[in-house]
C-alpha cells in the first residue's frame, strides 16, 4: 500500500540502527504471519492424515500417512450435506433480498432534495443504537408464525443499517448532482434514474455489500439457533455447533450401523475435515476479492 | 404547512415509493420489538401477550437488582469487555505501525492476505478450531506439551480462569489483521516529505514512527477508542455462548447469556426482557455520551 514512499527514502543512506530496526520489524511481521498460519496448517494437515494418526496425536504441520478417509467419511455424513444445502439456500436468497432492500433504502436517502431524508435517516440511526433485544424479537417471530420456517432465518436482520449508510454515502459522493439535475431536466424520473444511472454506477458498492451480507449468512448461526427446531431446516453452522463444540454426532441420521461405528471411532479426525469443508469456500474466494473488501472498509470509515 | 407538504409529496412520491418496503421492515422488525419492551413492566402471560398482560411496575427490575446474579453478570460483562477492548484495540495499531515500516511489497502483500484470512472463519468454526488445537491429547497444544514435559496437560477448557484469555486472544488471532486495515490505509497517506525532512535532520526510523506515523493515525485511534468505550456493556452473545460450559459459568455468565437463560430456557419472558432492557438503556446512554465526547475532542463523530 505504501510502495511510493521507498523511492524518496532511498536517497538518504540508512544508518546501522535503522537497519537493525527494519530487520526486527520484518521478523515480527513474519512471526505474526506464522502464528496465524500454524493453527490453519495443523487443521489442514490433520484433515488429510490417517484418522488413526490423528487420534494418537501424531500430526503436527504436515499430514501423517496421507489419506482421504476423513473426507470420505464426511461424504457419508448426511447432516453435513443437508446443512450445506440449506446454507447455500439461505446465502443466495438472503443476500439477494438484503441487497435489494438496502438499495431501495439507500437511494432516496442519498437525495439532497428529498424532503423526508432527515427523518428517515434519524430512524435508521436509532435502530443502530437501540433495539428491543432478544426476547421481544423472539416474541415477534413467534407472533408472526415464523418459528420453524425458513423466513425466521431470512427476515430478522434483512436490512443492516450500517450497510444502508455506506451505500448511501457511496451514492452521494459518486453520483454527481449535476448528472442528476441534467437527467431531471431531460424528463428522467427518479425511477428511471435509479435503473439507468444509479445501479450501473454503483457496481462496486453493490459488490461490497453483497460480500458483507453473503459472508454474514454463511457464518451465522444465531437466528437459526433461536428460531429453528427442525433439523431439515438447519444451516451448516448449527450442525457444526453440534459436531465441533458439543461433540454430538447424530448417528441416527446415518442409516448404516457400521458407518455409525466408524463415525464414533474417527470422530476427532472427522472434525478436522468438517472444519476444512465448511470454511474452504470463503478462504478460497477471499484472496480474489480482497481489494473489494478493503475498499468497503474505506467507504465505511467515511462519516455517516 | 399542509399545502407545502402536499407540494413536496407530489414532487417526492417516487422516493417514498422506494422507501415503502424499507420503512415497513423497520416498523415490524425494529420498532415493533421496541413496543414489546413493555412486557418488562408487565407479568407476561401467553393469553395477554405484550399488550394485555397485567402491569407489575418495576417488579422485574427490582428482582434483578436484588438477585445474587446481578453483581456477577455485570462485573463479568465489564471485565471481559474491558480486557477485550484494551487488547483488541492496541494490537492492530502496533501491527499496522510495524507493517508500514517494512519495505518489501511482495512480503507485505502475502502477510496481509494471510493475517486477514481468519476474519472470515465463522464463530462456530473458530470455537471448534480452539477446541481442536487445545485438545490435551490430540491437539497441537497437547502434542507439544507432551513432547516437552512427557505428560498430557490439564484440560484448558475445564479451568474457569482460562475463559477470558481464550475469548480475548482467539479474537486477536482472528481479527487483528482485519482491524489493522484502516490504520494501514491511513499510514499510506502520510506525507513523504515529512519523512525525508526528518531523515535529513538525522531522525532514526523508530523516532519517525513515533513522531510522524503515530501522530498521523492518532485522531483515528482516539475516535475508535472513544466509540469502543461506548460499547463497553455489549459483548456479543455468540462466541461466549459457545465457549460456555458448566465449569466456567462463574466467569462466563454475562448479561446477554443470562438474558437467554432466563428468557428462552426458563421461559420467564418478562424478567428476561427487563434484564435486556436495562442493558440496552445503559448502552444507549454510553454510546450517546461517547459520541458527544468524540465531537468535543475532534470534528469526527458517528453522526
Amino acid at each position: 500500500m505504501s510502495k511510493n514512499k521507498s523511492v524518496g527514502r532511498m536517497r538518504v543512506k540508512k544508518s546501522g540502527n535503522d537497519r537493525i530496526f527494519l530487520a526486527v520489524c520484518t521478523v515480527v511481521l513474519v512471526t505474526l504471519m506464522v502464528i496465524v498460519l500454524i493453527p490453519l496448517l495443523n487443521i489442514i494437515a490433520s484433515s488429510f492424515s490417517d484418522p488413526k494418526a490423528v487420534s494418537q496425536g501424531k500430526v503436527w504441520l504436515w499430514p501423517v500417512d496421507f489419506s482421504l478417509d476423513s473426507y470420505k467419511n464426511v461424504l457419508k455424513y448426511d447432516s453435513v450435506w443437508v446443512g450445506y444445502g440449506n446454507t447455500i439456500f439461505y446465502t443466495v436468497c438472503g443476500t439477494s433480498m438484503n441487497v435489494a432492500i438496502t438499495l431501495l433504502c439507500a437511494y432516496p436517502l442519498a437525495q439532497k432534495t428529498f424532503a423526508g431524508r432527515k427523518m428517515v435517516n434519524k430512524l435508521l440511526m436509532f435502530t443502530m443504537i437501540f433495539s428491543g433485544g432478544m426476547i421481544p424479537g423472539y416474541l415477534l417471530v413467534k407472533e408472526l408464525g415464523l418459528l420453524n420456517t425458513r423466513w425466521a432465518v431470512l427476515l430478522p436482520g434483512l436490512m443492516s443499517a450500517y450497510n444502508v449508510i455506506i451505500t448511501r454515502n457511496y451514492i452521494e459522493t459518486n453520483i454527481s448532482s449535476e448528472l442528476q439535475e441534467a437527467a431531471r431536466v431531460d424528463g428522467c424520473s427518479p425511477f428511471k434514474f435509479f435503473i439507468h444511472f444509479v445501479l450501473p454506477l454503483s457496481k462496486s458498492i453493490i459488490a461490497v455489500i453483497t460480500m458483507y451480507y453473503a459472508v454474514g449468512h454463511w457464518n451465522s448461526y444465531f437466528n437459526a439457533f433461536l428460531y429453528l427446531n427442525e433439523t431439515e431446516l438447519y444451516p451448516l453452522q448449527l450442525f457444526l455447533r453440534d459436531i465441533l463444540v458439543n461433540s454430538q454426532f447424530d448417528s441416527s441420521i446415518i442409516d448404516d450401523p457400521e458407518m455409525a461405528k466408524v463415525v464414533q471411532s474417527q470422530a476427532e479426525a472427522l472434525k478436522y475435515s468438517i472444519i476444512v469443508i465448511a470454511t474452504a469456500p470463503l478462504m478460497c474466494v477471499y484472496p480474489l476479492v480482497q481489494k473489494h473488501f478493503v475498499k468497503g472498509i474505506m467507504v465505511g470509515s467515511v462519516k455517516g | 404547512m399542509f399545502k407545502r407538504m402536499q407540494k413536496t409529496l407530489k414532487r417526492d412520491w417516487q422516493y417514498w415509493l422506494f422507501l415503502i418496503l424499507p420503512l415497513m421492515y423497520m416498523l415490524v422488525f425494529n420498532f415493533y420489538p421496541m413496543a414489546g419492551l413493555q412486557i418488562a413492566f408487565r407479568k407476561f402471560t401467553a393469553k395477554g401477550g405484550i399488550w394485555n398482560s397485567a402491569w407489575v411496575g418495576l417488579k422485574w427490575f427490582e428482582k434483578f437488582f436484588e438477585s445474587y446474579q446481578f453483581g456477577k453478570v455485570i462485573s463479568n460483562t465489564l471485565i471481559l469487555s474491558a480486557y477485550n477492548l484494551l487488547v483488541t484495540s492496541i494490537i492492530p495499531i502496533i501491527f499496522a505501525l510495524i507493517f508500514n515500516c517494512v519495505e518489501k511489497p511482495r512480503l507485505k502483500k502475502t502477510v496481509q492476505t494471510i493475517v486477514t484470512l481468519p476474519h472470515f472463519i465463522s464463530t462456530v468454526v473458530l470455537v471448534g478450531i480452539l477446541m481442536q488445537i487445545f485438545n490435551s491429547r490430540v491437539g497441537l497444544y497437547g502434542i507439544i506439551y507432551e513432547a516437552i514435559t512427557g505428560e498430557y496437560p490439564k484440560d484448558i477448557f475445564a479451568q474457569a480462569g482460562n475463559f477470558r484469555h481464550l475469548y480475548v486472544w482467539s479474537g486477536v488471532w482472528q481479527n487483528f489483521g482485519w482491524s489493522a486495515i484502516i490504520y494501514i490505509a491511513a499510514l499510506a497517506g502520510v506525507d513523504t516529505s515529512l519523512h525525508e525532512a526528518a531523515q535529513i535532520d538525522g531522525a532514526t526510523r523508530l523516532q519517525r514512527v513515533r513522531y510522524i506515523d503515530f501522530q498521523h493515525i492518532k485522531p483515528t485511534i482516539i475516535i475508535l477508542a472513544i466509540m469502543n468505550v461506548g460499547k463497553i456493556m455489549t459483548v456479543g452473545f455468540e462466541k461466549v455462548f459457545l465457549l460456555q460450559n458448566d465449569l466456567n459459568i462463574s466467569v462466563s455468565e454475562l448479561i446477554s447469556t443470562y438474558t437467554y437463560q432466563v428468557g428462552l430456557v426458563e421461559s420467564n419472558y418478562s424478567y428476561a426482557t427487563a434484564i435486556g432492557f436495562f442493558n440496552s438503556v445503559i448502552n444507549l446512554v454510553m454510546v450517546l455520551t461517547m459520541n458527544w465526547v468524540a465531537r468535543r475532542v475532534s470534528e469526527t463523530s458517528l453522526w
